[in-house]
């Protein structure tokens, strides 16, 4: 340490860049996903997995997955639950407004890591939306993965995501998509249950298997217990964690779980890693 | 203690303050504010705490009368270094709305000078140290930290008094300041005179200024006599030994209920600690008007929203709040920034309102550990 700190100059992580929505889609009754463009520089690049702090002006900001294709030129996507004040404002904002955009931040989900063997997409509720760009990835070179298999779960049937694209992934790509409610009312013929039940029946290698789980963390422990318990190694199951975070760069402090700083170390992180972590209540 | 340190007296301490001043800095020094020692900016040494002394033990902090006229006859001031490099809220930046669009207009907030600290601590050089890890040497930086970091001038104390509340020994440190500072002062009394030592050229060019003379061997042997005496005087310890592993074993330990059941979260203890670093954002409108500010202000992972996401705070019990912090401190620390984040400073004893003592925190989980974990005996 010497008496004065001399640094070269750094760009300021906290100062955001203007996006404009060149499109809002409603999902479901409570989700959206809203398409932007860059007002002042480049499109930001981004690796499937990773997340922005999105900006309501004078509202707040907020970690969001990006659910776009990282693939394909166009517009930036993230979709987004109306669960906040900030979520809210980001959703309800129209055509043209502009966003602040900090990032992307965080780790990667790695998908190229399962090429030649199985995938296992496992998705609760809004946790498809992260999830999304590593299944563009997988059917853009549907011939480098064995069985791909997504194992689906939602609340009711009218908040499954991305329906057209399931349909899709499974009719054109060969993806087994399998999907399944806690409530089913009305004219629902699929499965009722947890998206854990789903596992055993999931027909993957699992010494061969690379599984990517996103969804509340009671369900991506669950998950993930029974991926090891049929012999998928620790470390080739990878859940991307939820905390609060208000910097996306580990200065604020606010996600860590013990050693971690879930906005740089993860959110995407092995399970083999999380496992003991996680098993420890408000750790 | 470094050849080549000089002499200068109570007349030179006032020069000292004059030429730095000069020199454009703003002078942070020890100063009474409100009943208690702060580092806050002082314009000459009349404002410096003369004759003043401290008692800092568990929940309980007094100034005294010294007796023998000493000027830096405290312990570890409430605040030092850290809420002026690393501020309690400051402007991120502020925007400006049209409908529904907006821009960036303000980054930088206002220009403030350089800063000359007078009269800080080993301990507080240690905190800035690892404020340097934390907030400098990252892949992001905090951007306005560097700025006020850089070109900080550094007068460093030898701590000559520690109170009962302090354990900076046993943290790696000690009273005499070792590195990272431009001069480093000893004062002795009878006679009244202040050893330096010179840290880098810069502190050598401001001591030219104010003038000094050469020490004399006793001189130096009473520093020595100061130092040894003072950290004999410190009794209170941590064992840090196998430490990080201790605490990672010892999640699930009774003690965190114990403490826990004791433990206010008033977040003191984070806001006084030189190292506690984490921050959240607030933005700022006002009625009516077509600007707002995103402001980054300090936080404490001992409040209930610290942790909250949507569908509520993930750590809900105030024994999860105590565990996370010392667990962060003095575990998660080492393996994030490669050091432990206390330094012994006894703060976070001294200011607790219930008096919670983190060495006997640490005490009573290694008692409580399996013989096989983190060094336990």
């Amino acid at each position: 340490m010497t008496a004065t700190l001399e640094r070269p100059a750094q760009p300021d992580a906290m100062a955001p860049a203007r996006y404009r929505i060149g499109r809002t889609r409603q999902d479901t009754r409570d989700t959206f996903t809203i398409e932007l463009e860059p007002v002042d520089g480049p499109m930001l690049r981004y690796r499937a997995g990773q997340f922005t702090m999105l900006d309501a002006f004078g509202v707040g900001e907020v970690p969001i997955s990006i659910s776009g294709d990282p693939g394909r030129p166009g517009p930036l996507e993230h979709t987004i639950r109306d669960v906040g004040a900030v979520t809210h404002a980001l959703i309800t904002a129209p055509r043209g407004a502009v966003l602040g955009v900090r990032g992307p931040f965080g780790t990667s989900w790695d998908v190229a890591d399962g090429q030649g063997g199985d995938i296992v997409f496992v998705a609760g509720g809004i946790g498809l939306a992260p999830l999304r760009p590593a299944l563009l990835e997988v059917v853009r070179h549907r011939d480098r993965y064995g069985r791909v298999v997504l194992l689906y779960g939602a609340r009711t049937p009218e908040d499954i995501l991305f329906g057209d694209e399931l349909r899709s992934w499974a009719r054109d790509h060969g993806v087994v998509v399998e999907v399944t409610v806690d409530n089913g009312q009305h004219a629902w013929r699929g499965k009722v249950g947890l998206v854990t039940n789903l596992v055993p029946r999931a027909g993957f290698d699992p010494h061969a298997t690379l599984a990517l789980v996103c969804g509340p963390e009671v369900m991506m422990r669950a998950v993930a217990q029974s991926l090891v318990a049929r012999g998928v190694p620790g470390d080739r199951v990878r859940l991307s964690l939820e905390r609060s975070m208000k910097c996306g760069v580990g200065l604020c402090g606010h996600c860590q779980l013990r050693e971690l700083f879930v906005c740089v170390d993860g959110p995407v992180l092995s399970y083999d890693r999380l496992a003991s972590l996680l098993s420890v209540r408000e750790l | 203690m470094a050849d080549g340190a000089r002499i200068i007296g109570r007349e030179q301490l006032a020069r000292l303050v004059e030429v730095l001043a000069a020199r454009g800095y703003a002078v942070m020094a020890p100063t009474v504010r409100g009943g208690a020692v702060v580092l806050d900016e002082v314009h000459g040494v009349d404002e410096l705490p003369w004759d003043v002394g401290d008692v800092q033990e568990p929940g309980s902090y007094r100034l005294t009368e010294r007796g023998d006229g000493a000027v830096f006859g405290q312990a570890a001031a409430v605040k030092a270094i850290k809420p002026v490099l690393f501020p309690p809220d400051e402007l991120i930046w502020r925007g400006h709305r049209s409908g529904t669009q907006f821009s960036v207009t303000d980054r930088e907030g206002q220009p403030q000078r350089p800063v000359a600290f007078l009269g800080v601590r080993s301990c507080d050089l240690r905190a800035l140290a690892q404020h340097d890890r934390v907030l400098a040497d990252r892949a992001f930086p905090d951007t306005r930290y560097l700025r006020r970091r850089e070109g900080v001038f550094l007068a460093a104390v030898t701590c000559a008094d520690p109170a009962d509340a302090c354990f900076c020994t046993s943290m790696g440190g000690g009273p005499h300041p070792e590195e990272g500072y431009d001069l480093a002062l000893t004062e002795l009394v009878d006679p009244h005179r202040f050893v330096v030592e010179i840290g880098t050229e810069l502190g050598a060019q401001v001591l030219a200024e104010v003038g000094s003379e050469a020490a004399a061997p006793e001189d130096l042997a009473a520093v020595r006599d100061q130092i040894a005496s003072a950290t004999e005087r410190m009794t209170r310890s941590m064992d840090t030994d196998g430490l990080r592993d201790l605490l990672y074993a010892s999640a699930e330990s009774p003690v965190w209920d114990e403490v826990g059941n004791r433990c206010l979260t008033c977040m003191n203890c984070t806001m006084v600690c030189p190292t506690c670093f984490c921050t959240t954002v607030e933005d700022v409108s006002s009625l009516g008007s077509a600007d707002a500010e995103r402001r980054r202000v300090w936080d404490s992972c001992f409040s209930e929203e610290f942790a909250h996401i949507h569908g509520g705070s993930l750590r809900t019990e105030a024994k999860s709040r105590y565990r996370q912090w010392l667990t962060h401190k003095l575990g998660a620390w080492q393996d994030q920034f490669d050091a432990l984040g206390c330094v012994g400073c006894g703060r976070c004893i001294t200011w607790c309102p219930v008096g919670i003592d983190l060495t006997a925190e640490v005490a009573k989980l290694r008692a409580a550990a399996p013989l096989s974990v983190g060094g336990a005996r």
